[in-house]
């Protein structure tokens, strides 16, 4: 797919947030989440299949998948760093650089597009201060992003922040929302 | 059952009718229900016949396909000497559809008992449930339920006191629709990139890591437990129109409708009747123009075709479209024909794997020339192209992705052509005027 066509999943620009990256990295498989994966690998023939668990495993207590956690990952799984980073480059929820605190998916997919999720999007970029899509507010708590489909189409315009999935969020709901989330 | 709707009593509800209900959610409110008591007959019976009684009953697979269900459980060869795999696709993304997902949040044990059920017809021992990333309710819900029935011992090495072996295990995406193409889900599955695989061979024969594999959707595993327990002639029997389509289907309702929703309704229920009694019809002051009934992926319908159409397999392609998952978009007077069709094309260029060119290429275009027409800035010509990119990404490819974008163009533009032509011509598209705000 062109460059031009991933909408805000792209945006350049994550300088500011590439600190954390520089830190010394401590293993994320230790302990109870090492015993977490060992679990894992037994519900499956393949080494290689716990790979989208443990990724997860990596962003869930890490909050995004730093090149430092695919090494690891790999290790743990048998498998290249490249191959790793082949894999999590696929997948659109995998982070890949530090996020903000409140990551706000919102769909604009047709069905929602036809019920107004753009100007939802544009409430949230508003009161968010996020700036663009997929650029993170200067305070390091929001970072708003356009979704495709997330199947919640009878409840448009549905939003997911973070974990939390939310249905029927109207531009007016937009302030309240975020004033929860502070 | 109409949800999030009061029900409506010219619904059918069999696989929805715990929706809204919490205390389906739990084991001890599911077996209260009725819950496990078909897997409970399944395990006394032999694989063979309850493979027999699902074929009998016309059960056709409700993901998009419409495959006889039976049939592909057949294909699983018993004796084999070969592990075999049960995968559930619940990993929704045709945008429209969002009846799986009611399913897994509400009856989650309806699953697992499907699946049980499911492994147990097909000689496997382990199935799993591949649920989109982005459903973390669903995904919550069903993790919940899985882990209360190991705890119950309906799941494990001695599923249910009968000594044989049913793993379930939930196993969640990362953001990919591609992912719901069934090869593409095993690959993701393996831990690979979700690129779909050449057929053949088919899954029955080499599928999830190399062994033979059966895919079903959520909602055609759901159906196995109320046939083995009704029979196959009481699901038979629940048709309006042929004996093609048999059973209840889901229907979810989105877009420009009053009382949007996820809706059971016997096969051959008219099309006309569902979206104006049962869902409402169009928002006051306005009139439908245009419906999608399969999700995003299946032809556009004129309304004058819906409202001809018998809610059936068969009936909808009679009608110019198909019965696709059942995700029912709904387009009133106030939109742009061409802006709904530029962002179905957008989504299929962000969701391409990339892997053929058709595709890649093919998405991207559309989606430029799509959204070039749509901001005035199109040639006639530009319709002939679209046609034109839309033959060659259609049938010539791995998987189907690249002949879903290229569907609603070409039927967008076959009955819609005038408002294609009006913004090409340099005016704008007015939204007709609500009579009633």
């Amino acid at each position: 797919m062109t460059p031009d066509l991933v909408g805000g999943l792209e945006s350049p620009d994550y300088a500011s947030h590439d600190r954390a990256a520089h830190e010394p990295y401590a293993p994320v498989f230790v302990g109870d989440v090492k015993r977490e994966l060992d679990e894992l690998l037994t519900r499956y023939p393949t080494r290689m299949a716990v790979l989208l668990p443990a990724l997860w495993i990596v962003q869930r207590e890490r909050g995004w998948v730093s090149e430092e956690g695919m090494v690891e990952v790999a290790d743990l799984l048998e498998l290249t760093p490249a191959y790793v980073k082949g894999v999590v480059t696929f997948y659109t929820m995998y982070h890949q650089h530090p996020v903000g605190k409140y990551f706000i998916q919102v769909c604009t997919t047709s069905p929602c597009g036809i019920c107004g999720a753009e100007d939802v999007v544009k409430a949230f970029l508003r009161h968010t201060n996020a700036g663009e899509l997929g650029l993170t507010s200067p305070d390091g708590r929001f970072t708003v992003i356009e979704v495709e489909c997330l199947g919640a189409c009878g409840f448009a315009t549905p939003v997911m922040v973070n974990e939390e999935f939310i249905e029927s969020v109207t531009p007016e709901k937009v302030p309240d929302l975020l004033a929860r989330l502070a | 059952m109409g949800y999030p709707n009061q029900p409506h009593q010219r619904e059918t509800p069999v696989l929805s009718r715990y929706f809204g209900d919490t205390e389906a959610r739990s084991l001890a409110g599911w077996k209260k229900r009725g819950g496990y008591k078909a897997l409970d007959k399944a395990l006394g019976m032999a694989p063979a016949d309850i493979v027999n009684v699902v074929k009998e009953s016309g059960l056709r697979g409700r993901g998009g396909a419409g495959f006889p269900t039976g049939m592909k459980w057949s294909f699983m060869k018993p004796g084999d000497g070969k592990p075999h795999y049960l995968c559930c696709n619940a990993d929704e993304s045709e945008p429209g559809t969002f009846k799986d997902r009611e399913l897994m949040r509400w009856t989650p044990h309806a699953l697992v008992e499907g699946c049980a059920i499911g492994a147990y017809a097909i000689g496997a021992e382990t199935a799993y449930v591949y649920i989109r990333g982005e459903f973390t309710e669903p995904l919550y819900w069903m993790e919940q339920a899985v882990k209360e029935a190991y705890g119950a011992g309906i799941l494990g090495k001695n599923a249910m006191g009968t000594g044989k072996r049913i793993d379930v295990h939930v196993h969640k995406g990362a953001g990919a629709y591609i992912c719901g193409e069934e090869t593409a889900l095993m690959e993701s599955l393996e831990g690979r990139r979700g690129n779909p695989r050449i057929k053949p061979p088919f899954p029955a024969v080499s599928g999830v890591f190399g062994m033979p594999t059966t895919i079903n959707n959520v909602e055609t595993l759901i159906a196995a437990a109320p046939i083995l327990m009704n029979g196959a002639d009481w699901y038979k029997k629940m048709s309006l129109s042929n004996p093609k389509s048999t059973g209840t289907k889901l229907f979810s309702v989105c877009g420009n409708v009053q009382r949007p929703g996820t809706y059971e309704v016997v096969m051959g229920f008219p099309f006309k009747e569902f979206l104006y009694d049962l869902c409402g019809g169009p928002p006051h002051g306005r009139k439908f123009k245009a419906v999608i009934p399969g999700g995003a992926s299946v032809p556009i319908q004129t309304v004058e075709e819906a409202e001809a159409t018998l809610m059936d397999y068969e009936g909808f392609v009679a009608q110019g479209s198909m019965l696709g998952s059942g995700g029912v978009i709904v387009i009133d007077d106030g939109q742009s024909m061409v802006s709904v069709i530029a962002r179905i094309a957008r989504f299929f260029a962000h969701e391409s794997c990339a892997q053929c060119t058709q595709c890649r290429e093919g998405t991207a275009w559309t989606t430029k020339i799509m959204e070039r027409i749509r901001d005035g800035q199109g040639t006639i010509e530009d319709l002939d192209t679209l046609l034109d990119i839309a033959e060659q990404m259609t049938g010539k490819t791995i998987c189907v992705l690249s002949d879903s974008c290229a569907v609603p163009v070409v039927s967008g533009i076959k009955k819609f052509r005038g408002e294609f032509e009006a913004l090409i011509q340099g005016r704008r598209f007015h939204p007709v005027i609500a009579a009633v705000a």
